[in-house]
């Protein structure tokens, strides 16, 4: 067995009775946080009859509400936030929805946890303060770059805040600073790795021996062409904004499924359609519910992401319950080059530029990168006998498209009724990717 | 405006694939409409098929059922059987600064001869400088 080590051994590695004490003693706390300081919650928690005493050991959570994106946008911006602003120092954002985004609020606990988690995963991959870490997942409002760039600092490693895009400054840093471990989407990994070898480099020419590659879906197969392509081992990273983002959970040497920090995120799979929780092992979608966060302080938000979680004892020695990579959706939000994309959002953008709401959503993988293609069905309003102009408002389009989704779609205009309709029901996203090799 | 000069063109937005078209002019021909003149722009995606045809009315609202139609008015100028008479045309444009968006050549009947349709920014600007150089044009009658 290869030599392992973690960034909190102790609790890493933590016997199972010791992870439910810590997570006894604080849902206890957070709950008693949430119901005094979270009106939104202590509203459902009121309608529901269930008061911060009846939650006395972890296995009480079943009795708490979900919380759900929906609640998020209506709750938008202040309403789930459990403590004074003049106690935040951060937030951050997800792509939004129908116009409404995520807020997620951090106090400077929140961000030295968050920060913390990822430290824990750039360890597992074998990271430490030798290192160089070139971390070119956005910056700003996305967390990815945000959570990695923490953890980085957390380990020690010498980080490079490079942020997305600019492929040729990237592989001049990397080259030059000697780069030995790649945090970005697995999508920019693949077309970095294209673009090593299209400028002559061989797999071996870099100084790469790990990449963390998350916030979008990719198939094992994706996996071992960038191993390959970069002459690493490439690890998974999960997370969300709503919980805090990146380094939710992570994958060790193992790469059998992401270990949950579960000191601080509880998770649970339930029925997507019951509620009903589920025992370990089961299909369904997972819920998080944040133990010890101040500022955004979510009890069980359900996620929409459908998994299945194992308590199968891990080579590496760490003890946290291990999920697998989200099989899917149990709703119809699409995950484009890391980016949420909602149908609904494309919708709102074609009523808004005064186009009928019919419409189709190709999605597909061509060199490793996710494309998004839109069929918007021309209204004679639209049309225009000149081509320029009718090219001109598909530009347009695309323009409000990348405005709304944060990424930039293609948009093709069609004829009325072209849009494929499968009894009746128009079809609108068509999802080409094969994810689940 | 000159609506009297101008002759109705009917511009359909055809998707860019096998079949398009013959279901197009078939429909045309069940209805026993004559197209005149034909064009057609294309993009990788899309074309725009310009018609002009013996019953606008007609051809629109048959067209109108499955596709996106649109009239345009546009100018049918007479081009005589000789070297430069196209040149002279864009000459008189050029000079009274008349933008062509496009343009296409057909030949109304063997009476009629040889004519460019043009699609132009200014209808009745064109008109006048067509008149004030004797150029001839159709109208929908002729048509």
């Amino acid at each position: 067995m290869e030599e392992q080590h973690y960034y909190q051994p102790e609790i890493e590695t933590a016997s199972r009775e010791k992870i439910v004490e810590i997570q006894n003693e604080k849902i206890k706390k957070q709950v008693k946080h949430v119901y005094e300081n979270v009106e939104y919650y202590r509203k459902l928690m009121d309608e529901k009859g269930v008061k911060p005493e009846d939650i006395q050991t972890i296995d009480d959570i079943k009795k708490l509400p979900f919380l759900t994106k929906a609640d998020l946008r209506e709750a938008y911006p202040y309403g789930l936030l459990g403590t004074d602003l003049k106690n935040c120092v951060r937030i951050q954002s997800t792509s939004g929805t129908t116009g409404k985004r995520v807020v997620a609020f951090y106090t400077q606990a929140d961000i030295e946890l968050w920060e913390e988690c990822c430290a824990r995963a750039i360890v597992a991959a074998g990271g430490t303060k030798d290192d160089v870490c070139q971390v070119c997942y956005g910056y700003g409002l996305f967390t990815g770059g945000p959570g990695l760039n923490g953890g980085s600092h957390k380990v020690g490693c010498l980080t490079l805040p490079m942020s997305s895009g600019n492929t040729e400054r990237q592989i001049q840093f990397m080259m030059d600073l000697k780069s030995t471990i790649l945090c970005c989407t697995p999508s920019y990994a693949a077309y970095i790795g294209e673009s090593l070898a299209d400028a002559g480099y061989k797999p071996e020419d870099n100084h790469l021996k790990a990449g963390i590659f998350g916030a979008e879906p990719w198939t094992e197969e994706m996996r071992r062409n960038i191993e390959k392509s970069l002459g690493i081992k490439a690890y998974d990273i999960y997370g969300l904004t709503e919980t805090s983002g990146p380094g939710v959970s992570f994958e060790c040497s193992e790469q059998t499924g992401m270990h949950i920090n579960e000191d601080h995120f509880y998770a649970e799979i339930i029925d997507p359609d019951t509620g009903e929780v589920l025992p370990e092992g089961s299909k369904g979608e997972l819920v998080f519910t944040s133990l010890d966060k101040e500022a955004f302080p979510l009890l069980r938000y359900r996620t929409r992401d459908i998994c299945v979680l194992t308590r199968k004892k891990c080579s590496c020695g760490r003890t946290h319950v291990k999920m697998c990579k989200p099989m899917g959706r149990s709703d119809d939000m699409l995950i484009v080059r890391g980016v949420n994309v909602f149908p609904s959002q494309i919708e709102t953008v074609l009523l808004n530029e005064g186009y009928t709401p019919n419409y189709q959503i190709i999605v597909d993988r061509a060199n490793n990168t996710d494309t998004i293609d839109i069929n918007v069905e021309l209204s004679p309003e639209q049309f225009s006998d000149k081509v320029s102009e009718t090219q001109a408002k598909e530009k347009a389009l695309e323009g409000a498209m990348r405005t709304m989704l944060g990424i930039g779609p293609k948009v093709h205009l069609v004829p009325p009724k072209s849009v494929v309709r499968s009894e009746g029901k128009a079809v609108r996203v068509i999802d080409k990717r094969k994810l689940h090799d | 405006m000159g609506i009297n000069m101008a002759i109705k063109q009917l511009s359909v937005f055809v998707e860019n694939k096998p079949g398009t078209l013959l279901e197009i002019v078939k429909s045309l021909a069940d209805a026993e409409i004559n197209i005149r003149a034909m064009s057609i722009a294309d993009t990788k995606d899309f074309g725009i098929l310009r018609l002009i045809v013996s019953d606008t009315e007609k051809a629109k609202n048959i067209l109108s059922e499955d596709c996106v139609v649109t009239v345009t008015d546009v100018i049918a100028a007479e081009m005589s059987d000789k070297a430069g008479a196209l040149s002279a045309v864009l000459t008189a444009f050029g000079k009274s600064n008349i933008n062509i968006e496009y343009m296409y050549a057909f030949t109304a009947s063997t009476e009629l001869g040889a004519y460019v349709v043009l699609r132009v920014d200014d209808n009745a600007a064109a008109e006048k400088v067509l008149k004030d150089n004797g150029i001839a044009t159709l109208d929908n009658a002729a048509i």
